[in-house]
């Protein structure tokens, strides 16, 4: 079987291939249909620019990006991203945020003026499965940091992406609201048997949720080293006290220390 | 509601009553000339030896102001748009358009009447011509101010710079525009009664200069009291329409207390 989404000798460089800044250079990377991926690496290595090239947002100047079975050569609209700053829209309520990407992307974009009820719907049983039930009318700034981030991520998942995209979506959020969205995100996963590329520097997090670790080496970026987690799932958040998830966590952070030199 | 808030909520009628009181009684107790400094109650008595030009002309200048408004708001949020849609557009109409708003709008009341005589055109645009600026700036600050990663969510989903322009830029920069028609409004006025005064046969600002002409202090300050009571009507207005259409920009209690 092929990779749902690969990236064979890719390069990628800011303000112009010649003079321009490198920032991820002879990437090669194959991520399975189904399967969950975390990329860790120092900072400014070059982990967003990666999602940028996978979602079709920027193009390599070297190298090929394909998801599933495509080269590409624009925005792949199978992709659904969340960031670090949830970014809703403060004007519209939390469930009106969920509707915006059916309201851009097609078939829904054609369907939602007629079926806006049985879209609103979808949205809600989206909402009460992140543990959101009710809050649907609440415009974004009455909810908490952590709820804000939970309709971020809803939002990356009402149009039913094949592919997630998640940059440091947790990195602004306390500890135990963090753990807390690990579990969301476990369950999500779990339930959709959606690729998931989750960008991050928590390397707790990356152990706990991903099936294999791609660690990167500091600007330009490439990867450094592969870790599969054969930890059994479901996974529950005892397992990150245990000894054998330590040690993973453990060498995986001599990895980056090495990086960063 | 308890005392402090009664005192609060009374105060700006306070405060003014008690500055009409100190300056009635100044005028008596210094013997301040009428043609110098007109007490209030010589003010109000003009105000009824002179409603009836003093009603014409509020009208005609509130018309024209707000004819002026109406195409600043036009025009400035066309080009809002347009100079906050394109980094190229941005780059060549932005040091134009410093410029532009450098010129004490004064300057161009002659050349406004050389092209359309004196009167209500020249006014009008006056009115539109040192109002749209900061309308302009503002819209284009609002678009320039979207969040990036949202510009990338949409943009992985396949959506236009129009479409992005529809759902986030408009909305996000309504804010924006409605807090600066507060401050357009109030130039709008600026400009009117300026091209009023200076080429005009009609208007508080020709009324004005007349009274001046024939020493009629008390109803020179008339004119000021129309002009300034107009100013914060419209000013209310425009606050009022501002709450209204952008509430949700409004949560913070910051600018209440």
């Amino acid at each position: 079987m092929s990779a749902f989404v690969s990236l064979d000798n890719v390069s990628h460089a800011y303000g112009g291939e010649v003079g321009g800044t490198l920032a991820i250079e002879g990437l090669s990377l194959a991520i399975d249909e189904g399967e969950f991926v975390a990329v860790v690496g120092p900072s400014g290595c070059g982990k967003s620019t990666l999602m940028k090239l996978a979602t079709g947002l920027q193009f390599p100047f070297k190298g090929e990006v394909q998801v599933a079975g495509e080269k590409v050569t624009k925005p792949v609209k199978i992709a659904g991203m969340a960031f670090q700053a949830p970014t809703l829209l403060p004007w519209r309520t939390t469930l009106e945020n969920l509707l915006l990407p059916l309201e851009i992307v097609q078939p829904h974009r054609r369907e939602i003026r007629w079926r806006r009820g049985e879209y609103a719907a979808r949205a809600k049983n989206l909402l009460t499965s992140v543990g959101l039930r009710d809050q649907g009318d609440k415009y974004p700034w009455e909810l908490s940091g952590g709820m804000q981030q939970r309709t971020s991520l809803c939002r990356a998942l009402i149009h039913e992406p094949q592919l997630l995209m998640l940059d440091e979506p947790f990195g602004a959020l306390d500890a135990f609201t963090r753990e807390e969205l690990w579990c969301v995100i476990r369950d999500l996963h779990a339930a959709r048997k959606i690729t998931v590329i989750l960008v991050t520097h928590d390397l707790r997090e990356a152990v706990f949720l991903a099936d294999r670790v791609f660690v990167m080496s500091s600007r330009p970026g490439r990867i450094v080293a592969e870790r599969r987690i054969d930890l059994p799932r479901p996974r529950d958040l005892e397992v990150t006290f245990t000894q054998g998830f330590q040690d993973i966590v453990h060498e995986l952070r001599s990895h980056i220390v090495k990086a960063r030199q | 509601m308890t005392r402090t808030a009664l005192i609060i909520k009374l105060s700006p009628w306070l405060f003014t009553i008690a500055l009409l009181v100190v300056w009635e009684a100044s005028c008596r107790i210094f013997k301040i000339p009428t043609f110098f400094l007109p007490p209030p109650t010589a003010i109000a008595q003009a105000f009824v030896d002179y409603s009836g030009p003093l009603t014409r002309n509020s009208w005609i200048t509130l018309e024209t102001t707000l004819i002026g408004f109406a195409l600043a708001v036009g025009f400035g949020m066309l080009l809002g748009l347009l100079v906050g849609w394109s980094r190229t557009i941005y780059a060549g109409l932005y040091p134009l358009m410093i410029g532009f708003n450098a010129i004490p709008k004064v300057a161009l009341v002659p050349i406004l009447v050389l092209w359309f005589g004196i009167g209500f055109v020249p006014a009008v645009l006056t009115a539109f011509l040192i109002s749209f600026f900061p309308i302009v700036v503002n819209v284009a600050t609002g678009l320039a101010t979207i969040e990036p990663e949202l510009e990338d969510v949409l943009k992985a989903l396949g959506a236009s710079k129009l479409d992005i322009m529809r759902k986030v830029g408009i909305p996000r920069t309504l804010p924006y525009f409605f807090g600066s028609l507060k401050v357009a409004i109030t130039l709008a006025f600026v400009g009117s009664v300026i091209s009023e005064s200076v080429a005009s046969n009609n208007g508080i600002g020709n009324l004005m200069l007349q009274a001046q002409a024939q020493f009629q202090v008390p109803l020179i300050f008339a004119g000021l009291v129309v002009l300034a009571i107009e100013g914060i009507a419209m000013y209310a207005a425009m606050a009022i329409l501002e709450r209204r259409m952008t509430g949700w920009a409004q949560r913070s209690g910051f600018a209440q207390t």
